[in-house]
């Protein structure tokens, strides 16, 4: 599903990863644990591909969602490329997810669960997240949502998330407290189905109901076989409710130690000093 | 017909004077609407094709009266809104208006708002959306008598800019004779923000759908308070929006 190699990135001209390589599987949930400063955020901005953050060595492969080509490139406006035009032969028909834009990995299946989600005044959740869910179906060749479909799906979703519906008519994530935040991601995650979820500390800032709603959303959305998880996180306590199959240790740039479901407990009990030593 | 305007006159010094000079001897004298005490009116000006639009209107509130105008300028060459209210006692006079242009378009919102009478409110938004070269001006003189006490005035002005060649001009302007009144004005300048569009992008929204969504939502606000059919006005706003983003 994703297969990292020999990854370094630099934000403002200062390396932060510094070879990294990790392979997650399909049908796996993969934590990656470490301390502050360690590039655990950085990881998950490269993979999203935002401004800023410069990949300057290294490769990243992803098993998109299937892109059906000829119906794609009837929806293109001048100048737009389409995603197929970034497959790269050389690794059998898979995604070189560097060489997309941002919003050509969310449409190729990749979400990105943001650690401190972005308010936007004047935008309703429902139009935003209608917008961009289209979007991406129209990137894949695929019919658009009405309005009622939409509102069905979304309204559905709210509801298995423990959030009130309403809430979707408000700006996105204005005046939200930090649980409601980390909820509507998790609803934003379900409306969208992606392929492989990266969520940036997602269980940061949530009291216990809400960690326990937001492990649920997460297995239940993103625990099947074509499916893959990275959960980035300082704490254990989210993989409670969402078990990893492998734990990574993030330190200085590069993954240092990989282990079961049982290393997370070690790293608890010993810190990160120790445990990645 | 009065002499053609120069940049010389404050309420012109930002003004498309070679666009001015093409309809001046054609402009009709400014509209005039009366309301009576105690009435409302609200309308909402859409903007039409022409390339240069001058709309130029003199409103005067009697007690009690309230006047909202909703207001859309998007002329591609130059586009003036100019209106001249007076307010009698405790009449409201509510503006929200959006410029919306790129290109090498001109426009402005110029006011004045009187508050002859006592307790009389004024509420003014104006959000400027610039690309290209564009230019966007706020110009709003707020004028309370002496005898105006208890006014109550709030002018927000806001612009974003798209481009480095865009520019937005803001000056709100209070000139206050009597000692016993509110009025608050606000002027921003900015930018499209930068994790904003990555939020939108990391959800699927190409660069130029993400910006407009962005806008849209930056003048979003205005349209809220139309009551009843709003003409279309938001669509039209969006489109203009969805050309230069």
């Amino acid at each position: 599903m994703l297969k990292i190699e020999n990854l370094h990135a630099t934000v403002a001209d200062k390396p932060i990863l510094n070879g990294l390589s990790l392979i997650v599987p399909k049908g796996e949930v993969h934590a990656i644990m470490g301390p502050n400063g360690a590039g655990k955020s950085t990881l998950a901005y490269v993979l999203g591909g935002r401004p800023g953050y410069e990949v300057t060595e290294g490769s990243v492969t992803f098993t998109p969602n299937p892109v059906r080509v000829e119906r794609s490139r009837d929806t293109l406006g001048a100048g737009e490329t389409s995603l197929d035009f970034a497959r790269d032969e050389r690794f059998g028909g898979e995604l070189d997810l560097l060489a997309l834009e941002p919003h050509e990995r969310a449409a190729a299946g990749l979400f990105l669960g943001f650690q401190y989600p972005v308010e936007i005044p004047g935008v309703s959740s429902l139009q935003f997240v209608r917008e961009a869910l289209n979007a991406q179906r129209r990137a894949r060749g695929e019919k658009e949502l009405s309005g009622a479909e939409f509102i069905r799906l979304a309204k559905a979703e709210a509801a298995a998330l423990g959030m009130d519906p309403e809430m979707l008519k408000r700006p996105v994530n204005l005046g939200f407290s930090g649980g409601e935040k980390k909820r509507s991601e998790m609803v934003q995650m379900g409306i969208m189905t992606p392929r492989l979820a990266i969520l940036d500390e997602t269980d940061s800032g949530l009291d216990i109901d809400a960690l326990k709603a937001v492990g649920a959303g997460i297995n239940r959305i993103m625990r099947a076989p074509d499916k893959a998880v990275l959960l980035i996180t300082h704490y254990q306590r989210l993989l409670d409710y969402v078990r990893p199959d492998r734990v990574h240790v993030l330190n200085n740039g590069r993954i240092t130690r990989s282990g079961g479901p049982e290393l997370a407990h070690e790293l608890e009990r010993e810190g990160y000093a120790e445990a990645a030593a | 017909m009065t002499a053609l305007p120069t940049r010389k006159l404050e309420a012109y010094r930002y003004a498309d004077v070679a666009a001015l000079t093409s309809v001046w001897s054609d402009l009709a004298p400014p509209e005039r609407i009366e309301i009576a005490a105690q009435k409302n009116v609200q309308q909402v000006w859409l903007p039409s094709t022409e390339p240069v639009q001058i709309r130029r209107v003199e409103i005067a509130l009697e007690a009690g009266a309230t006047a909202n105008i909703f207001a859309l300028n998007t002329a591609t060459a130059y586009g003036r809104i100019e209106i001249d209210v007076m307010l009698a006692d405790g009449a409201h006079f509510g503006l929200d208006a959006a410029n919306i242009g790129g290109g090498s378009s001109t426009l402005e919102v110029v006011t004045t708002v009187r508050h002859i009478g006592v307790a009389a409110t004024s509420r003014q938004t104006v959000r400027s959306v610039l690309g290209g070269k564009a230019t966007g001006s706020y110009l709003g003189k707020v004028a309370v008598a002496r005898d105006a006490q208890q006014t109550d005035s709030v002018q927000s002005v806001k612009a974003m800019l798209l481009d480095r060649g865009a520019t937005a001009n803001c000056k709100p302007e209070l000139e206050i004779y009597a000692d016993d009144v509110k009025c608050a004005h606000g002027a921003t300048v900015g930018e499209l923000d930068p994790q904003q569009l990555f939020y939108a992008a990391a959800r699927g929204l190409d660069p130029a759908a993400a910006r407009a969504l962005l806008l849209e939502g930056f003048v979003a606000g205005l349209w809220s308070e139309i009551d009843g059919n709003d003409e279309g006005i938001a669509d039209v706003a969006r489109a203009a929006l969805k050309a230069i983003a």
